[in-house]
């Protein structure tokens, strides 16, 4: 970055005892994080500006009565931060009572499960089923909606109302695609149609299904995912267009089942379009080639060994050279093949041809 | 690429993409950045939204990003030459080009000032369609602004003026200072993950890995020792869209095609299908049994992205790694095993056990690629060429110090019309690209359920008052011709395309478009002219 950075002033205050200084315009969690406190979080996602939807990192302020959001509350100058306390913590565990009321609680079909930030939280304040009795909630009837694009289903039961799939869709996309409709229990996300013609915003790009954290917006045409702990994640380059995303292929039993990334990982910094997120399922289509193919007399193509239809193909190829020339021999090489093989192949072709008759589809 | 060797020295994005965001100025053309490249659209989008960047959008298409841009430059198709030499003419006549910068790292100046001084807005107006207003709005803007980047794709390349449209950018980049600093630059997107490395690593017919011509002794010199050979031509080969005439002029005997599918790609595509049945001996090794498969007479089942290790190059230059998350599907192998296995039953002794050993050569005969290795990869996630040696941290932005060839080459340039334009039998112009769900031929994006739920066919996008025109309706089925073929397709009405024009993808093997499109080429790179060619549609 060669853009000048000015020189903000710095703040100091104090957490839990320890005086920490951060730059202005930081706010609690950046400080208490700095200094190396957890305060716990659920909406706040690392790629999206705090959304302070869902009160988990309150703490308190010496001098203020009611507990403050720390993840969208700035740092003030001699402030007094208590990040850890009886009633915060009393707090903190009604916040996710509240949201686990509504929640299903049956986590062992749920492709989160061990690797879920709400689970997590339940487990760290200690919340079993019947702490939910107390608040005798009715679990309320979603009718089944199209979401804003076909290829994702919402699941409106499972969703905490956290707003990460509304706030990345605004802030990262700069769509605005869905939106937070109806109050209390009945809340839910809702595509946002565009006047005219009753078309979704939408680009199908999955932002909002990889911030969610609970699994309620889904690949409608997904295959089953593994779980977390049987789930490698193997770090890739997307093989699409020459942006050249990172991502993370999703194996299990030697299968591609997803596609995931990592904050702020590559030039995409987490990010993908709908065929990076999407353009996996390919892989394992039963199309695929999977023996070599020989014409055979009647002019059709028919299953061969790589030994007959390599040594078919290498006599052939010299039968040529030597019949009419190396520069009778031609070879296509890809912009969809790695470096490697590209070398690799125009080698072949000058070196063994003997002719620089090689190119790529660059100009297509 | 040619037209960016041409002037600066090197042909490549010459800035990175993180730095597109931080510009004063984004000029787009001739790319839907929005369809084809999304995340860099996203970029200009915020940019653009946090009140720091304007945006200047030429297309003849309202293309989304045309909803974010401050000035939209709607030019006919096929005039390129003459909307930037209008931009150059008003910014050298109301003083506003960057004088220190010509003097110190261009030449052609003089020339290049003579010949835009027709180009008024009004005369370029008369040509492009451009509001004369408007131009001059524009070319103030760039002007006035300290950093400008100018991003194009195939909508400026895939012409029979691509190399002219290319030095008519890098003339007008030049001219407002614009090359070689950071948040600036000419900046072809690639349209395909590894376009930028098969250039690099030489599947090109004039040069060697690293752009060392064919033709050059030393350059030859180097290659017949590190491959331990005598058998290395110094003649430059000709290019794909030379070898399907040369099939048919029995030149071309024997051909082998690695994981492309010019059936349904290239230009005036029943001349290739006619071609590749004709051809002697046709071998073709593909994930999937394309068009082009199924004319070969031997077909290597090769394994997919995610079956193999290597690295690819992006837009920006940057090598990234591929890591094997799958074991090859089926009895595939992946695409270097099966060359080297040929190479040996010809004769050769190619050895490597790896794609990192492989890489190692690379490093040893690619001056660029010499400091990168897979542990820096690992290490530091992506390495920007040039990167010459080891301690090198690689070269985000080019053309800082000066250019390769020295000086800047400022080109004067002359407008010509497109070859085919639209006349009584033939009315209409057809351009073409891609969208955002699909990818080139389809044979992977067509195979992926949701992608082809988006969009399960194709379409030709047509202007309302030409729909009224012919007498059609959204989804009524069409005849579409040019003089080189006909196909039937849907069509959707949409004001997306002008007057007069008419647009279509080339994904859909059922409606194959470049039957329609014409071969004629750019004299220099060779590109066909995709972007332009008469065509008449006819009720079905």
């Amino acid at each position: 970055m060669e853009k000048e950075s000015t020189i903000k002033k710095e703040i100091n205050l104090v957490i839990d005892g320890h005086t920490v200084t951060v730059p202005d315009g930081s706010t609690i969690l950046e400080a208490a994080r700095q200094a190396g406190i957890r305060v716990p979080t659920l909406c706040l996602h690392p790629a999206l500006s705090p959304i302070g939807a869902c009160r988990i990192c309150v703490v308190e302020i010496d001098g203020i009565d009611r507990p403050t959001t720390a993840c969208d509350t700035d740092v003030l100058e001699g402030m007094k931060v208590t990040t850890r306390s009886e009633r915060l913590f009393n707090l903190r565990r009604e916040v996710i009572k509240m949201i686990l009321a509504h929640h299903p609680l049956n986590c062992a079909p749920c492709p989160k499960n061990g690797d879920c930030e709400l689970q997590d939280l339940a487990y760290e304040y200690d919340l079993a089923a019947t702490d939910f009795n107390e608040y005798r909630i009715e679990t309320e009837q979603f009718p089944w909606k199209p979401f804003s694009t076909p290829i994702l289903d919402y699941h409106p039961q499972r969703c905490i109302l956290c707003g990460r799939c509304v706030k990345v869709c605004t802030e990262i996309r700069g769509l605005g695609a869905i939106t937070m409709e109806g109050s209390g229990a009945k809340a839910m996300i809702h595509p946002v149609m565009a006047d005219e013609e009753a078309t979704s915003r939408c680009i199908s790009c999955g932002e909002c299904m990889r911030v969610c954290p609970v699994n309620a917006i889904v690949e409608t045409m997904g295959g089953v995912r593994g779980k977390p702990w049987e789930t490698k994640k193997v770090l890739t380059t997307c093989a699409y267009c020459g942006v050249g995303c990172q991502l993370d292929l999703n194996v299990v039993n030697n299968r591609v089942v997803g596609i995931t990334t990592r904050d702020g990982i590559g030039v995409n910094k987490g990010r993908l379009c709908s065929k990076g997120r999407f353009g996996y399922t390919f892989i394992h289509s039963e199309d695929r080639l999977t023996k070599p193919l020989i014409r055979n007399r009647e002019g059709k193509l028919e299953e061969t060994t790589w030994t007959f239809a390599l040594t078919h193909v290498a006599r052939e190829f010299k039968r040529i050279k030597k019949e009419h020339g190396s520069d009778s021999l031609a070879g296509l090489s890809s912009a969809r093949c790695t470096n490697e093989e590209n070398y690799l192949f125009q080698r072949l072709i000058r070196q063994v041809f003997g002719t620089n008759n090689v190119d790529h589809c660059a100009r297509l | 690429m040619a037209g960016l060797a041409t002037v600066f020295g090197s042909g490549a994005m010459t800035n990175s993409i993180e730095e597109i965001e931080h510009a004063d100025v984004i000029l787009i053309t001739g790319t839907n950045t929005t369809e084809n490249h999304p995340i860099i659209a996203q970029g200009i989008k915020r940019a653009v939204e946090r009140g720091t960047t304007r945006l200047i959008v030429v297309d003849p298409r309202r293309i989304d990003l045309v909803d974010q841009a401050n000035y939209w430059l709607r030019q006919r198709p096929g005039t390129d030459v003459a909307w930037i030499n209008g931009l150059m003419h008003w910014i050298i006549k109301n003083d506003l080009h960057d004088k220190d910068y010509i003097a110190q790292r261009c030449e052609g100046f003089d020339e290049l000032a003579a010949e835009v001084e027709k180009y008024t807005p009004e005369y370029v107006e008369g040509i492009t369609g451009i509001p004369a207003k408007d131009l001059k709005a524009a070319a103030e803007v760039i002007g006035r602004a300290d950093r400008t980047t100018f991003l194009y794709a195939m909508g400026i390349t895939q012409h029979t003026t691509g190399t002219n449209n290319v030095k008519s950018m890098a003339n007008l980049a030049m001219i407002t200072g614009n090359v070689g600093r950071y948040a600036t630059g000419v900046n072809p997107l690639r349209g395909q993950n590894n376009v930028q490395g098969a250039c690099d690593l030489g599947a090109l017919p004039n040069v060697f890995p690293g752009y060392q011509p064919v033709s050059d002794p030393k350059a030859l010199k180097k290659f017949r020792e590190v491959w331990d050979t005598e058998s290395l031509s110094d003649k430059p080969g000709i290019t794909m869209t030379q070898m399907i005439p040369g099939i048919g002029e029995g030149k071309i005997k024997g051909m082998f095609i690695m994981g492309e599918n010019p059936v349904l790609s290239d230009p005036n595509a029943s001349h290739v299908e006619e071609a590749l049945e004709k051809i002697d001996f046709l071998v073709v090794q593909d994930i999937f049994l394309s068009e082009t498969a199924q004319l070969a007479d031997v077909v290597l089942p090769a394994a997919s992205w995610a079956e193999k290790d290597g690295t690819f190059t992006n837009s920006e230059r940057r090598v990234q790694r591929v890591r094997a998350a799958i074991d090859p599907v089926g009895g595939s192998f992946a695409d270097w095993r099966i060359i080297q296995r040929i190479a040996q039953l010809m004769g050769a002794n190619i050895n490597f056990s790896t794609p990192e050993q492989i890489f190692n050569e690379i490093r040893r005969t690619t001056p660029s690629y010499a400091g990168i290795n897979y542990g820096r990869i690992e290490r530091e996630g992506g390495i920007q060429w040039p990167c010459p040696d080891i301690d090198h941290p690689g070269t985000p932005y080019l053309h800082k110090d000066g250019f390769k060839r020295g000086k800047g080459l400022l080109t004067a340039i002359a407008y010509k019309p497109p070859v085919e334009l639209p006349d009584k039998d033939y009315p209409l112009l057809l351009t073409t690209g891609r969208m955002q769900f699909h990818y080139h031929t389809g044979t992977m994006t067509r195979r992926c359920k949701s992608l082809s739920t988006l969009a399960s066919g194709p379409a030709l996008d047509i202007n309302p008052e030409d729909a009224a025109t012919f007498g059609l309706l959204e989804g009524d089925s069409v005849r579409l011709s040019s003089r080189r073929g006909s196909i039937e397709i849907k069509v959707h009405i949409t004001k997306s395309v002008d007057r007069g024009v008419v647009f279509s993808t080339f994904h859909f093997s059922e409606a194959p478009i470049n039957r329609l499109t014409n071969d004629a080429l750019d004299p220099i790179a060779k590109i066909p002219e995709y972007k332009v060619c008469a065509v008449h549609v006819q009720k079905i």
